[in-house]
């Protein structure tokens, strides 16, 4: 720096300064101040730790670097090790009381499925008496699951690498939409569905996969992004793109033709079935930047349909939860505000990495769901900007002169602002067994952030 | 009763939740589903009990009511049309604007230390955030909030001596900045002065006195008022005179402070015997020379011609009976100022003498500084002008940016009221030619209402000291 006459004045605080410096022909960038949310003491002390500048560019670098390649398809059980009984579920530890109906349907579900019970009644009642079974979330092993993200040990799941952390990212195969079992339906059409992807979806991918070789799935999401998808609430695009990719595979694979059709068929009819990849590499981008001493840089967005809990980078695994919001939007058919589960999934991940909601003005047709515009859209990426660290290059945004997708949302940013992460999410009935009722937007409690603001705090070096 | 429609028409499934929500919402109307006729469609219709006609398909779109009436019926096929055709129609109006900046930190992105300053002025126990992150961008930083803390002020200026910022305060008033005032800011003429001030209304009367001698100013640098305590060290000021001795417009440099700690001058009058630019200390406080000695000191030192400021007399020749001098101060270095030359001049302890500094925190708690708006002042002059142990009132006026448009307005009628009653008013009228408020016209109006007006604060002091001194 060295004194000049400055061109342009940036002011936060009293409009009367700023107006006085705009009289003098001189620009002004005005801060849209508001008193921050929280503790101020605790936001001085996280804000004034020496390491939280350079801990939270490391993050943001680390998260650029992530790569994410599908390198195999198999079973849970050999993948993540799970034993009979055992469960991965979405979001933050949850007991079977403070299950929400979405949550206990899957569980009941994977029950059925894995033949731990004859009947659904039978399930629940293992289920609350901890009969033979055990659950816990999927990111405590670095897995990743849409809406109840329940994962039982013979479905099979996409593994993800990426080789320049050395991690590792696991997410069950997508179902397809309506009555399906990651919204808590598990009829018997859901559990045929399920055993049916065990003994041909998931062989005939694994197959294609190993003679693919190991595909590159973070370039299929820059691609996307250009394309019309946000990754999240849309991946029509991913999804082709997917198929173009093991397509030859899978017809040379010497597998019945019957059944590659089959699945082709239930691969190319589902526009989300890409959402199950762009979630474990949005994971690996996310974890390439956990336990940074200092870094307020959110590592983990979830919500397991009761709470919705955050993990920083700073704060290692701890988990920060809150009740979940219910989300805004459109319903199916009949349906109404009052059948909605609160909000649940992983897939929360898309927006942690800086896609999906955060990236909404890639894809203006997601913002109808709340009857919004294409200015929203814009609007709502743009304010993105404001919470995060920094952008992502790989993923460029066309309608903002391909900006970088809005990327590691900072805890200090978002207690400071009041402006809290925009998810895009599918909603789940409220009701075990009900499936989908509608899709819309919802944002995080702010309470997640102050918790972790304090958690900041009481870690934070003195300058 | 139920009806299902099929149409051969393709609108896409966001568009179509939306047309059914707003089909649903009509009175009569106990479920609409209007979607393509999808699989998922079907099985959602057939749930909500509607008979569908086998032969659609993928690229039909359903149209499901469930109804009280024929009449329903067709009120719920029109808003349908009237649905998709507004679905269809593209919106008013462009992308719009971009959001403001919800942080300092979002509004630095992309500013260039180079060109572009920081202006904080939020509440002080949330300012170090917004100053952290202009600081963090390398920017030079005007805190102009007061109540900031010593340590977050210790630790703002020294985050700025990694980053090569400039903190300018906490508790900042006044800067110039290459011709930029910020705060409450004269315009002056530029120049070969550079300023370093830990005192914002004293920073101001240098301006104008030099602005009023013609002796132009580079820029002006506040540090805030405890720069050179011990805590502070000092930081900024240092930080200030390498600037200012870095920059080609300046050739003098004046720091003008209350005493700095004795640790802290040692530092600083090293510091600034080792620069190329020479520097004059004007020093605030009992026993220093006052601010119009040290304005005459720098003109004489950048080579200009020294000459009084201005003044002119008013209607009132001699306190008033037995009165004592009082003086009604917006500004806080003007106030200590003339209680010391009044003082002085009295023989007096400066103690005892009734000067009251409305910019004080106990008067701008909940309301604005008394230089935008002295209505609490106005109410103290009726005052004193109806109590006979007043004898002599003095009174500073500071204009320039940031201040009110006209202060002079509603001192009139006031001073007019005193003056009539015979108490003497002495006013120091602090700004220069090129303010906003016209400096000429302000001391017209007050010379008009009957008051004594003078350029230099500390010339008003003496001459109101000389009214209530004699008998």
């Amino acid at each position: 720096m060295r004194l000049g006459t400055p061109t342009t004045v940036l002011t936060a605080g009293a409009e009367l300064l700023a107006d006085a410096v705009a009289q003098q022909a001189v620009d002004t960038r005005r801060v849209a101040w508001q008193p921050p949310e929280g503790d101020a003491d605790a936001l001085a002390a996280v804000m004034a730790d020496p390491r939280r500048a350079s801990a939270n560019e490391t993050a943001l670098s680390r998260m650029l670097a992530a790569e994410a390649s599908l390198v195999d398809v198999r079973p849970a059980s050999e993948a993540l090790g799970l034993g009979p009984g055992e469960f991965l579920h979405a979001g933050p530890p949850v007991t079977w009381e403070r299950a929400s109906g979405p949550m206990k349907g899957a569980l009941i579900g994977a029950m059925l499925l894995e033949g731990l019970a004859e009947t659904p009644e039978a399930a629940e009642a293992a289920l609350a008496a901890g009969d033979g079974v055990a659950w816990e979330p999927c990111h405590h092993r670095g897995a990743v699951g849409p809406m109840a993200g329940v994962v039982t040990p013979s479905m099979w799941v996409f593994e993800l690498r990426d080789d320049v952390h050395g991690n590792a990212s696991w997410c069950s195969l997508n179902e397809g939409l309506g009555k399906v079992l990651r919204y808590g339906a598990y009829g018997p059409e859901v559990v045929d569905r399920l055993r049916w992807m065990g003994d041909v979806l998931g062989p005939l991918l694994q197959t294609a996969v190993r003679r693919t070789g190991a595909v590159d799935v973070k370039a299929i999401v820059a691609q996307m992004i250009q394309m019309g998808d946000e990754g999240h609430n849309r991946n029509r695009a991913g999804t082709l793109m997917f198929l173009r990719e093991v397509l030859p595979a899978l017809v040379d694979s010497g597998a019945p033709s019957d059944d590659v059709a089959e699945a082709v068929r239930f691969v190319a009819g589902n526009d989300h079935f890409f959402l199950n990849l762009v979630m474990p590499a949005c994971k690996l981008q996310t974890r390439a930047a956990a336990g940074i001493d200092g870094s307020s840089v959110v590592t983990v967005m979830a919500r397991n349909g009761t709470d919705f809990g955050i993990q920083v980078s700073g704060t290692g695994d701890a988990w920060f939860t809150a009740p979940a919001n219910t989300p805004e939007g459109l319903y199916l058919g009949a349906y109404g505000p009052d059948d909605a589960n609160p909000d649940i999934g992983d897939s929360a991940i898309t927006e942690t990495a800086g896609i999906g909601g955060m990236s909404m003005a890639t894809a203006p047709a997601i913002v109808r769901f709340v009857g919004g515009s294409v200015p929203d859209a814009l609007a709502t990426t743009q304010r993105m900007y404001g919470i995060t660290v920094g952008e992502n290059p790989a993923f460029g945004i066309p309608i903002l002169e391909f900006r970088g997708a809005p990327t590691g949302i900072d805890v200090t940013s978002v207690v400071r602002s009041g402006v809290l992460p925009q998810i895009n999410t599918g909603m789940a009935g409220r009701v075990a067994g009900t499936g989908q009722v509608g899709a819309g937007l919802v944002t995080p409690p702010m309470a997640c952030f102050t918790q972790a603001l304090d958690a900041l705090a009481a870690r934070a070096q003195q300058p | 009763m139920k009806q299902v429609d099929v149409r051969k028409a393709y609108v896409d499934s966001v568009t179509l939740m939306q047309v059914s929500r707003r089909v649903a919402d009509l009175d009569g109307v106990a479920a609409a589903l209007v979607a393509m006729a999808t699989d998922l469609n079907l099985e959602l219709a057939a749930g909500m009990g509607f008979d569908v006609p086998a032969t659609v398909s993928g690229n039909d779109m359903l149209v499901a009511l469930d109804v009280a009436s024929d009449d329903v019926l067709a009120a719920a096929r029109t808003e349908v049309d009237a649905a998709l055709a507004a679905a269809s129609r593209p919106a008013a109006g462009g992308f719009g604007d971009a959001p403001p900046p919800p942080t300092m930190r979002a509004a630095t992105r992309d500013a260039d230390p180079e060109t572009a300053v920081a202006l904080v002025s939020t509440p002080g126990q949330y300012a170090f955030a917004d100053a952290l992150d202009a600081v963090d961008a390398g920017l030079l930083t005007m805190v102009f909030s007061d109540n900031v803390s010593v340590a977050q002020e210790v630790a703002l200026k020294r985050r700025a001596g990694e980053t090569g910022a400039l903190v300018m305060g906490p508790d900042c008033g006044t800067a110039v900045v290459g011709g930029v005032g910020l705060g409450f800011a004269n315009v002056v003429r530029p120049g070969p002065v550079g300023i370093v001030a830990a005192s914002g209304t004293g920073a101001q009367h240098l301006l104008a006195l030099l602005d009023g001698a013609g002796v132009g100013v580079s820029h002006c640098l506040g540090v805030g008022g405890r720069d050179l305590s011990a805590d502070v060290g000092g930081l900024s000021t240092l930080r200030a005179l390498d600037l200012l001795d870095a920059d080609e417009a300046t050739e003098l440099v004046v720091v003008i402070s209350k005493p700095p700690a004795p640790e802290v001058a040692e530092k600083v009058r090293a510091h600034a015997a080792s620069l190329g630019t020479p520097v004059v200390f004007g020093l605030l406080g009992p026993g220093q020379p006052d601010l119009t000695a040290t304005a005459a000191a720098v003109v004489e030192a950048a080579g200009g011609t020294w000459t009084a400021p201005e003044s002119w007399g008013g209607a009132v020749s001699s306190r008033r009976g037995q009165g004592v001098l009082k003086g009604l101060f917006v500004g806080g270095t003007m106030r200590d100022e003339a209680r010391l030359v009044a003082a002085s001049a009295l023989g007096l302890e400066p103690a005892s003498l009734e000067m009251v500094d409305f910019g004080d925190d106990e008067y701008t708690r909940g309301r604005p500084h008394p230089m935008i708006d002295g209505s609490l002042r106005l109410d103290r002059i009726a005052h004193e002008t109806d109590d006979p142990t007043c004898g002599v009132l003095l009174l500073d006026v500071v204009l320039g940016l940031g201040s009110d448009p006209d202060p002079a307005a509603a001192l009139v009628e006031p001073v007019r009221r005193a003056t009539a009653a015979g108490l003497p008013v002495v006013v120091s009228v602090i700004g220069t030619r090129d303010d906003p408020q016209d400096l000429r016209r302000t001391a017209g109006a007050l010379t008009d209402a009957g008051a004594a007006v003078f350029l230099s604060n500390a010339a008003a002091a003496r001459a109101a000291a000389d009214l209530a001194g004699a008998s």
